[in-house]
């Protein structure tokens, strides 16, 4: 077998056992740790799977407590999509916004002195508490979404850039400032792309976090067009855990591929020439 | 001769109160190859750096024609994101100088890059790295070159060679240079004029023209004549150092 192979396999290998020993851990759950009629609350995978993925659409009129909120593939997907255009549009403007401030803070340390505390305070206070005050102010629709995400989502995308755009290397500064480059021209042609790797890490973490952003959002809400956060809210309130867990599984599914997509466009952009420090 | 680089009892004193530079008179004429060694943290690097524009002297002035200067760092300060043709480019960018493609493809064929200008600098050798580093400045085709201690960081055979084809670089156009070095040899090789400094603070404490003519063949350094003159050298920054 060839070197190229093997890494490719052991790629592979790492993540299937991982999932294997958390779907053996799921069912001993279900099967072993629960006792015989706190079970539900934990159903088995195969159940989950089968009512919130293969099932198209639960009829809500069976009038059993359990669907009475709706269900299967079809309204996952609907509020899955909600969530989704929450959380991307959410995040492109923190991107624009957090970018935009980084670039304005590398300019001038007052600047910098005067924007970051208040970056940190509002990384610093809890979610929660502008939630419920966003919905009041500004009402429960998609704006005030994706007004949650941007604020979730902005501080990691300020602070890398900012870290990326200042730690460029004196002696590659001083080769610009004796060649006579402006200031503008030394963050197009030297600090940003300087900047990037720092600048695709920030964006890695807050796209994770503009999708826990969409559906902590809208969890609280509690109101609107349902998405993945009131999904989940609404099929615990009605036990439907097969639901419940399948909106999760949904959630987490559409945060790796948001953090993935990016992690493969910065190798894209930064990959030829940038070496992340060996292990 | 006209004069390419003066300074005139440049002093400076750095503002944590650390004297690098004490009143150093020094011209370089153009076509010139001046090359200062000293003892290590004398002032060489500040200097130079004075000379670039990159600090201002506290006392006296240097006067240089800065519009086409060519300045070679200790290393070579490459932009890792770009390919060793798009570094070559980058001062013909920064000076504005329109379709540079000829003059970048003659600057690496000089330093004899013509197989690797799609690398990046990390699948660069410290020698090919240097070389690009050069070829960078020679796109300006300035009048005026600087280097601070160049190919400090490569083995002996390397170095040697980037000399001999910095003698010919030399030799072809007679650019006024101010060259800093630790290394004897390859200042009495390289250059027409080597001027001793002293420890901290700086100052100018000998002056040795070297007769040799150019072209200079790389076997000049087993020459007896080499060799004394080397030795002269090396006597003079012995002597500053008690
Ligand atoms: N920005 C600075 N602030 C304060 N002191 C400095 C600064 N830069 C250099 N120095 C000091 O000035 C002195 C001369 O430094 P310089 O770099 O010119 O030495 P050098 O001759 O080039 O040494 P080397 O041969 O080791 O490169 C040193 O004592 C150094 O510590
Ligand atoms: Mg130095």
């Amino acid at each position: 077998m060839t070197d190229d192979r093997r890494a490719r396999l052991a790629r592979i290998i790492g993540p299937v056992i991982v999932f294997g020993c958390f779907v053996g851990t799921w069912y001993l759950a279900h099967y072993v740790l629960m006792s015989e009629n706190r079970r539900f609350l934990v159903p088995p995978p195969h159940d989950v799977v089968q009512e919130a993925f293969l099932t198209w659409s639960v009829d809500g009129g069976t009038a059993t407590l359990a669907t009475s909120a709706g269900g299967g593939l079809s309204d996952q997907l609907e509020a899955l999509w909600l969530s989704a255009q929450v959380a991307l549009l959410g995040l492109s403007i923190a991107i624009v916004i957090g970018i935009a401030l980084a670039t304005l803070m590398s300019q001038a340390k007052w600047v910098e002195q005067a924007i970051y505390p208040y970056l940190v305070a509002l990384q610093a206070i809890p979610i929660l508490a502008f939630v419920p005050l966003i919905g009041v102010l500004w009402g429960f629709e998609f704006r005030s979404r994706v007004l949650v995400c941007v604020i979730i989502a902005l501080f990691p995308i300020v602070a890398n850039t900012l870290f990326g755009l200042l730690s460029v290397d004196r002696s590659h500064r001083e080769l610009m400032t004796l060649h006579g480059a402006s200031r503008l021209r030394q963050l197009r042609t030297l600090q940003f792309p300087a900047a990037m790797p720092a600048i695709f890490t920030g964006l890695q973490i807050s796209a994770g976090l503009a999708v826990i952003g969409a559906i902590v959002g809208d969890f609280f809400f509690r109101q609107g067009q349902p998405g993945i956060g009131q999904l989940i809210d609404r099929y615990r309130a009605s036990l439907a855990y097969e639901q419940m867990y399948g909106s999760v599984i949904l959630a987490a599914v559409l945060g790796i591929v948001v953090f993935w997509f990016f992690g493969w466009l910065g190798r894209r952009v930064v990959g030829a020439w940038y070496e992340p420090a060996a292990r | 001769m006209p004069t390419a680089l003066q300074f005139t009892s440049v002093g400076l004193t750095f503002p944590d109160g650390t004297t690098a530079l004490d009143n150093v008179d020094l011209d370089v004429g153009s076509g010139e190859f001046v090359t200062v060694v000293g003892p290590s943290g004398c002032g060489k690097s500040t200097l130079l750096r004075v000379a670039a524009g990159l600090e201002q002297p506290t006392k006296g002035s240097c006067s240089v024609d800065r519009t086409s200067l060519g300045f070679v760092f200790q290393d070579a300060t490459l932009f890792p994101w770009r390919t060793v043709h798009q570094n070559v480019g980058l001062l013909a960018e920064l000076h504005g100088l329109g379709d540079a493609s000829a003059r970048i493809g003659a600057a690496i064929d000089v330093v004899g890059l013509r197989e690797h200008v799609d690398k990046y600098p990390r699948q660069l050798s410290g020698g090919m790295a240097m070389r690009t580093s050069l070829a960078r400045s020679l796109v300006l085709e300035p009048d005026v070159f600087m280097f601070d201690e160049p190919f400090g960081a490569l083995d002996e055979l390397t170095r040697e060679r980037l000399n001999d084809e910095l003698v010919t670089l030399f030799v072809a156009r007679r650019f006024a240079t101010l060259f800093i070095t630790h290394s004897i040899a390859e200042a009495v090789f390289l250059s027409t004029r080597v001027v001793v400094m002293s420890p901290r603070p700086g100052r100018i404490i000998a002056h040795h023209d070297v007769p040799f003519p150019y072209p200079r063949r790389h076997d000049l350094r087993y020459t007896a004549e080499f060799n004394e003159l080397a030795a002269a050298v090396s006597n003079d920054l012995r002597a500053a150092q008690r």
